[in-house]
Formats: C-alpha cells, sequence, structure tokens
C-alpha cells in the first residue's frame, strides 16, 4: 500500500544537499540549544524544534519562528555530538515553509527571502540599499529613525551608491537560472 | 608573483568599499596578483537558499566556472561568499549528478564547472599563502602595541571545512602580532554578529553586536578588525543604534584586517578606504601609527 511520506520524513527528504546524520539520531541533549545565539528569541529552542519534528507535529512546526531566528552561525553543526547539520535543517524548514507559503504572520524574514531572491534572478547582484526600506517600517519608530540617520550617515560617507551593479551578460544569465526553474521566464 | 581569482561580492561593491580597496592595495604590497572575475554573480547570500538549493548552488558554479576558465584559484575577501562557493565547489565535486544538472544551465553562459580549482578567503591566502614570515619582513610601520579583538566570526571557520581547529583558532591572533599589534584574548571571536537577522529580526541581532562590542571593551581593545563585510557592517554601522536601544555608550572603531595590515605595510590610510567608518578609528590609530 502506498502512503504518504510522514512530516519527519519529508523533512529527511529536504536535507537533500546537507551532509551529515539524519534527524532521527537526535538524542536530545540541547547542545545546538545552548550554543545557539539565537535561541533566546526563539518561541521553541533547535532541540525543541527537532522532537517536534520527529513527533509529527507539522502544524506546530510551521507556526514557529525558530528557524527565522536562524542567522545560520552554523555553530549548532559543528558541536551537534550526532553529526546533525541542524542549520542546514533551518534552511530547509525555510524552504518548505517558503513553498507552502504558511508561516507565522508578521515574520519579515519570508519576504525579505523573497525579494532578496527576485532581485538576483533580475540583476544577477543583491543591492542592499535598495531592499532595506520596504523592511524599516517593521522596525518601530525608535527602529525607523535609526535606520534613518545610519542610511544618512553611510551616504554622507560616501558608503550607499545609488546605482545597482548588474551583470553584464543578464541574457544568458538568466536563461541559465530559467534551465533549473524551468517555468521561470527566460529575459 | 601568485595571481587569484578575485570575488568581491556585492557589499564591497557598496557599503564595504573599504574591504575591496584594501584589499587589493595589501595582496598587491605582499606581491600578489588579485585578477576580478569579469562577470561574476552574486553567491546567493543566506536569502537565496531559503528559496531553492539548486538555484543557490548554480548562482556559485557561475563564479566557480569562470575562475576554471582562468585556471586560477578563487579568492574571496566576504565569509560568506566564501563559505557559499567553497560548499558548492565541494558539493559539485563529489556529486557527478548534480554537477550534470548544474552544467546543463551553465552551458547557456558558455561555461562548464568540472572541479579543477580551490577557494579561499583572502586571509588564509595572506596567512599560510604568503606567510606571516614574510609578513614581517614586509612591516615597515608596526602598529606599536594597537590593541586588537580579532573577530572571526562565523562562516570562515563554520561549517568545518579543511580547517584543523575551529573552535580555538588563533591564525588572526598571529597575523595580528606579526604586524606589531596586540591581539587581545577576546571570547566571542567565533559568536554571530547576527548576520542578516539585522534586517529581520532586528532587536535580536543588535543584542548579539551589543554582547561582541562589550566583551570587546572589556578586554580593553582599541579597535576590532574583521574579516567579513557583513561582521563589519553590524559591528559598526549599526553601533549608534545598539546605543539608542540599550542605553549603551559604545564608542568602538571597527576596520577591516586588511586595513591594519595595509597601515603596517606602509600603505596611506586614504588608500585603505580608512576615513569612511561612522565610528572613527581616528584615535586609536594616531597612538599607533
Amino acid at each position: 500500500m502506498i502512503t504518504r511520506p510522514s512530516f519527519s520524513q519529508e523533512v529527511a527528504n529536504l536535507l537533500y544537499a546537507a551532509e551529515g546524520s539524519p534527524l532521527l539520531v537526535c538524542m536530545q541533549c540541547g547542545t545546538c540549544s545552548s550554543t545557539c545565539p539565537a535561541a533566546p528569541f526563539m518561541d521553541h529552542s533547535p532541540r525543541a524544534i527537532i522532537a517536534m519534528i520527529a513527533a509529527d507535529l507539522k502544524e506546530e512546526v510551521l507556526a514557529s519562528n525558530a528557524f527565522w531566528y536562524c542567522a545560520s552561525c552554523y555553530s549548532c553543526t559543528v558541536r551537534c555530538p550526532r553529526g546533525i547539520n541542524i542549520a542546514d535543517m533551518m534552511y530547509g524548514l525555510k524552504r518548505y515553509s517558503l513553498w507552502r507559503n504558511q508561516y507565522p504572520q508578521g515574520l519579515i524574514g519570508p519576504d525579505f527571502s523573497r525579494r532578496f531572491a527576485r532581485m538576483i534572478v533580475r540583476t544577477g547582484k543583491s543591492f542592499e540599499p535598495a531592499l532595506a526600506p520596504a523592511f524599516i517600517f517593521h522596525a518601530g519608530l525608535r527602529g525607523l529613525l535609526g535606520e534613518m540617520r545610519t542610511a544618512l550617515a553611510l551616504f554622507l560617507k560616501g558608503r550607499l551608491p545609488l546605482i545597482p551593479s548588474r551583470v553584464k551578460r543578464a541574457k544568458n544569465f538568466r536563461r541559465m537560472l530559467s534551465r533549473i526553474i524551468p517555468l521561470a521566464r527566460p529575459a | 608573483m601568485k595571481t587569484y581569482a578575485y570575488f568581491p561580492g556585492c557589499s564591497l561593491e557598496s557599503m564595504a568599499a573599504s574591504y575591496h580597496l584594501s584589499t587589493i592595495e595589501t595582496a598587491r604590497a605582499l606581491g600578489i596578483e588579485l585578477k576580478e572575475l569579469e562577470d561574476w554573480n552574486c553567491c546567493g547570500a543566506t536569502a537565496y537558499f531559503h528559496i531553492d538549493e539548486i538555484l543557490a548552488h548554480t548562482l556559485c558554479a557561475r563564479n566557480l566556472a569562470m575562475a576554471e576558465k582562468e585556471h586560477l584559484d578563487l579568492v574571496a575577501p566576504c565569509s560568506g561568499c566564501y563559505k557559499n562557493m567553497y560548499f558548492t565547489n565541494a558539493h559539485l565535486k563529489k556529486d557527478a549528478d548534480l554537477a550534470e544538472h548544474i552544467n546543463l544551465a551553465l552551458s547557456e553562459d558558455n561555461l562548464q564547472f568540472s572541479g579543477t580549482i580551490g577557494v579561499h578567503h583572502v586571509i588564509e591566502v595572506f596567512v599560510h599563502g604568503v606567510g606571516l614570515e614574510e609578513i614581517k619582513r614586509r612591516v615597515t610601520h608596526p602598529l606599536k602595541g594597537l590593541r586588537v579583538a580579532p573577530y572571526y566570526g562565523c562562516q570562515l571557520m563554520r561549517p568545518r571545512k579543511d580547517h584543523e581547529d575551529i573552535e580555538g583558532p588563533h591564525f588572526f591572533e598571529e597575523l595580528l602580532a606579526a604586524i606589531g599589534a596586540v591581539p587581545v584574548s577576546y571570547p566571542p571571536k567565533l559568536r554571530c554578529c547576527g548576520g542578516s537577522l539585522i534586517i529581520t529580526h532586528r532587536k535580536a541581532a543588535l543584542s548579539m553586536v551589543r554582547d561582541l562590542l562589550q566583551s570587546a571593551v572589556q578586554q580593553e581593545a582599541e579597535v576590532i578588525a574583521t574579516i567579513c563585510p557583513l561582521c563589519q557592517i553590524n559591528l559598526e554601522c549599526y553601533q549608534s543604534q545598539v546605543n539608542r536601544e540599550f542605553g549603551t555608550e559604545l564608542s568602538l572603531p571597527v576596520l577591516y584586517f586588511t586595513q591594519l595590515l595595509g597601515l603596517a605595510l606602509g600603505i596611506p590610510a586614504k588608500r585603505l578606504g580608512i576615513g569612511s567608518e561612522l565610528v572613527s578609528p581616528e584615535l586609536a590609530l594616531a597612538s599607533c601609527c
């Protein structure tokens, strides 16, 4: 009989190119959580997320902000005594959540990732001065003022160019990308 | 003169232009030619891996293939770019199926990945390629007693590449000592600067930056030396926001290691892009240079 893969099996499959042991060898020691600089800000620690995946708590995992707080510093990955690539798992969860368009309200991460990717597909390079303005309004009034002051100071020091750089062979570049995702429209 | 294919990365074209200048200048002074890849593209940073893994590898592979065409090893000054291209190179060398898939795409730009080159970070090229003895020999203006916090950040050492000791590296300290500076003991030298969380989770990132700065102050560092544009931007450009957010009064200059190295090699500050900081290093540098 053919059965649907469980959520934990799906997540295992997400780690296609990742090196390291499968999630199921996790022994819940919590080294990942204790070494993670962003764990204090997450609603569930990395250790808890792995336990939740193993328990197939799909909706709870997708409702968590934990993987969006991962800055991919790989402290967990290099210290996991079972050799699990936890940071790559966090990447996998971000992809899964974007693919399903399912994530907690109010997060900037999903929108930022999409805009960033679109920019690279369009121009071949990232140009943060054009990306940041879409997000500074999320930072509250103090954050907004802070960001504006920083941007002005950078501009005055000549560190904020106004014109983004682009790849030269733009046509080839986009044809190349459309080979990977065949439905993407070539230029 | 040893020649490398040079991949500046997107940040070095805008907010981190001084890293670009100082990398080129110091490399030249150390007898290394950096030949910029003629039509490089973004390495995908972290965000692209949120969207699609194979596409992210394709972006890196295009740069690798261009360097292969020149028969040159690739050098990146940004730790993020270095990490991405290092691992795409490693994955594609091991996974012939993935390489075939990506080569199909690369052929649209008349490129092929064949796995013939290596990928290095600029600091590795200086420390291991040129060597500390040679650097020491070329120092004309030692940074007499300047107390520097060596900040490695994440992506150079992690995930594990071919470095032996990823928990307690000391080559950065040795480099600083070779140019006459005093490397301070800096416990969080491998901790994360927050990376792109500075945009997506501002408060979390600011608190990570605050901890890094405070630790350097505790060690009486006069300047933090970085090897990555994102670390530099988070630690320096967001310092005023840290102060406003947490009521701290931090004012610690953050320079690229290439700028300090360049000064020690006798290159004028202006040619190293010194002077475009938001936290001026003038006072710290006045006593030593």
